[in-house]
């Protein structure tokens, strides 16, 4: 393992706190862990939290922001945070008009951002959660625990976030955020794997000449393995795969091209080359593109594609300001 | 059968042997999981073992549930909730007692499968920890000698981890895999079997 770390059990928080200090104008760190919040004071609106593992740089701490989260837990690599942290950054961030969780549908997360709802709920305080589950290479079905939520949750900070900073009332950003969810997929692959550094050896082995198809967020193996193939091939492949579960022809949708922190901007700008193409060939019109690392994995190499379908409510909302250290309007 | 001072003695040996086996916990998790099993679990149980100390004059009960609110703040991921939920339940099975006889054991490894089912939603035949505890708990059950029930318990679930490798995952990030879990065990029934062992080992001396 070869990374820019010192000890591998303290890379949580040394990260939270460089990024911090990187925006010490937009955020600060609780003291009791690994909890960043908006660093001015709270707003009377309702507050927005989201979190998860941390490797995912900048989510979830750089959409903290106005406009966006007022929280942002973080747990260990690839760990959801725990109930008592959740709770923390739901106390510190609550107001009147109540707060809204923003998890990832992954097992562990439900479960700690459920517990720490239970525990807020005895201090009165009133939350309720969405739950994201963009990911389409996993079937919803009997036989899983449902589609996972990665990269397209960024689209459901930003406009519930919106909808919020707008002093929205909280069943308006609860069915805004759910909207986004319901109109919002996403397709990923990886050419190579990451390390967490606690562990020291990577998820998953792959030859030069191979790629993981259907790749999660934390480092695990995807759905398949097939050989490596051109890029316009691999757009062409995970599009179609997004488009068999929604067909987004006729619609107008913003469009992330995720890189999963291993990939450089020439590759990302390069998919997205053929991905504006194809778009176009199947008459889906592009309103808003992002290229970029949004929601990653460490150091792996690979990139999602998200497509939101939008109308004018969430047209609006996703152009409306925002100002956080990963997202700028 | 054991007074706070044995339990607390047991948290340690467990705490001992998740450390031990973490490399191959984690090893289980990384062919159908995300690789942490291991590294999460020795985190926790070090942290009750350090906390063993403050709690050396407390009830059984209240040692299970320091645990359980231990392994909830300090695990993370679904494991963290899980096992702290089980100790949780099995602390407030036995209550204030600094003594827990063989019934006293049996209440609250049957709370804390229910806490485990209840969080995770899940049942027996997901691949799950449950698949270890589950027939673990029907055995010690069966067997009118507590001694035997235990042996028993423990080769029950070392089958319910066998058993893990021949289904497929419906709970959890191994479900997103498909067939692909099958031929693997489940981390969680390893760990959890894990523990039983010690706990036999340090009951039956």
């Amino acid at each position: 393992m070869k990374k820019l770390i010192n000890q591998p059990e303290n890379v949580e928080r040394e990260m939270i706190e460089g990024l911090v200090k990187a925006y010490p104008h937009m955020l600060r760190k609780l003291d009791c862990g690994n909890v960043v919040v908006r660093a001015e004071k709270k707003e009377s609106k309702v507050a927005l939290i989201s979190g998860g593992g941390s490797g995912h740089e900048p989510a979830h701490g750089g959409f903290v922001g106005t406009g966006m989260l007022d929280a942002a837990v973080a747990g260990a690599v690839f760990t959801s945070p725990t109930p008592d942290m959740i709770y923390e950054g739901i106390r510190a961030i609550a107001t009147e008009a109540g707060v809204l969780m923003v998890v990832k549908n992954y097992t562990g997360d439900i479960m700690n951002f459920e517990m720490a709802a239970e525990l807020a709920a005895m201090d009165g305080i009133e939350v309720r959660s969405v739950v994201t589950n963009d990911d389409v290479a996993v079937e919803d079905s009997l036989y899983t625990t449902g589609r996972r939520g990665v990269a397209g949750t960024i689209f459901v900070h930003k406009i519930a976030g919106a909808a919020a900073q707008a002093g929205a009332p909280l069943d308006q950003v609860q069915r805004v955020a759910q909207k986004v969810i319901d109109n919002v997929r996403t397709m990923g692959m990886a050419i190579s794997p990451c390390t967490v550094p606690a562990a020291g050896t990577p998820g998953f082995d792959l030859a030069d000449d191979e790629m993981e198809i259907g790749i999660g967020i934390h480092g695990e193996p995807g759905t398949h393995r097939e050989k490596l193939a051109p890029a316009d091939q691999i757009v062409t492949m995970l599009t179609e795969k997004i488009l068999a579960d929604i067909d987004y022809a006729g619609s107008e949708v913003a469009v992330l091209v995720n890189g999963a922190g291993g990939t450089p901007l020439m590759e990302l700008f390069l998919l997205n080359n053929k991905l504006q193409d194809l778009l176009a060939e199947r008459g889906i019109q592009v309103y808003k593109t992002m290229v970029g690392n949004y929601m990653t994995s460490i150091e792996m190499a690979g990139f999602s594609i998200s497509l939101l379908r939008l109308d004018d409510e969430l047209k609006q909302l996703l152009d409306a300001p925002c100002n956080a250290p990963a997202w700028k309007n | 059968m054991a007074d706070s001072k044995k339990v607390a003695e047991v948290l340690r040996k467990i705490a001992q042997a998740v450390e031990q086996e973490k490399d191959a916990l984690t090893a289980l998790d990384r062919a159908i999981g995300d690789g942490d099993h291991g590294i999460n679990l020795a985190r926790g149980f070090g942290a009750v073992a350090a906390r063993l100390d403050e709690a050396a004059n407390a009830s059984v009960g209240a040692i299970l549930k320091m645990a359980g609110m231990t392994l909830v703040s300090t695990v993370g991921g679904a494991s963290g909730p899980l096992y702290g939920t089980a100790f949780l339940k099995a602390g407030a099975a036995v209550g204030e007692k600094t003594e827990m006889d063989s019934n006293d054991f049996i209440r609250a490894f049957d709370a804390a499968i229910a806490g485990i089912a209840m969080r995770g939603k899940a049942q027996q035949g997901e691949k799950t920890m449950l698949d270890a505890l589950i027939p673990a708990l029907n055995a010690l059950r069966e067997d009118p000698d507590f001694a035997n029930g235990l042996r028993r318990a423990v080769k029950a679930a070392e089958a319910g981890v066998e058993y893990t490798k021949t289904i497929l995952a419906t709970k959890g990030r191994a479900s997103y895999l498909g067939n692909r879990s099958i031929g693997h065990a489940d981390p969680g029934a390893a760990s959890s079997l894990l523990i039983l062992q010690v706990i036999a080992q340090e009951v039956l001396g």
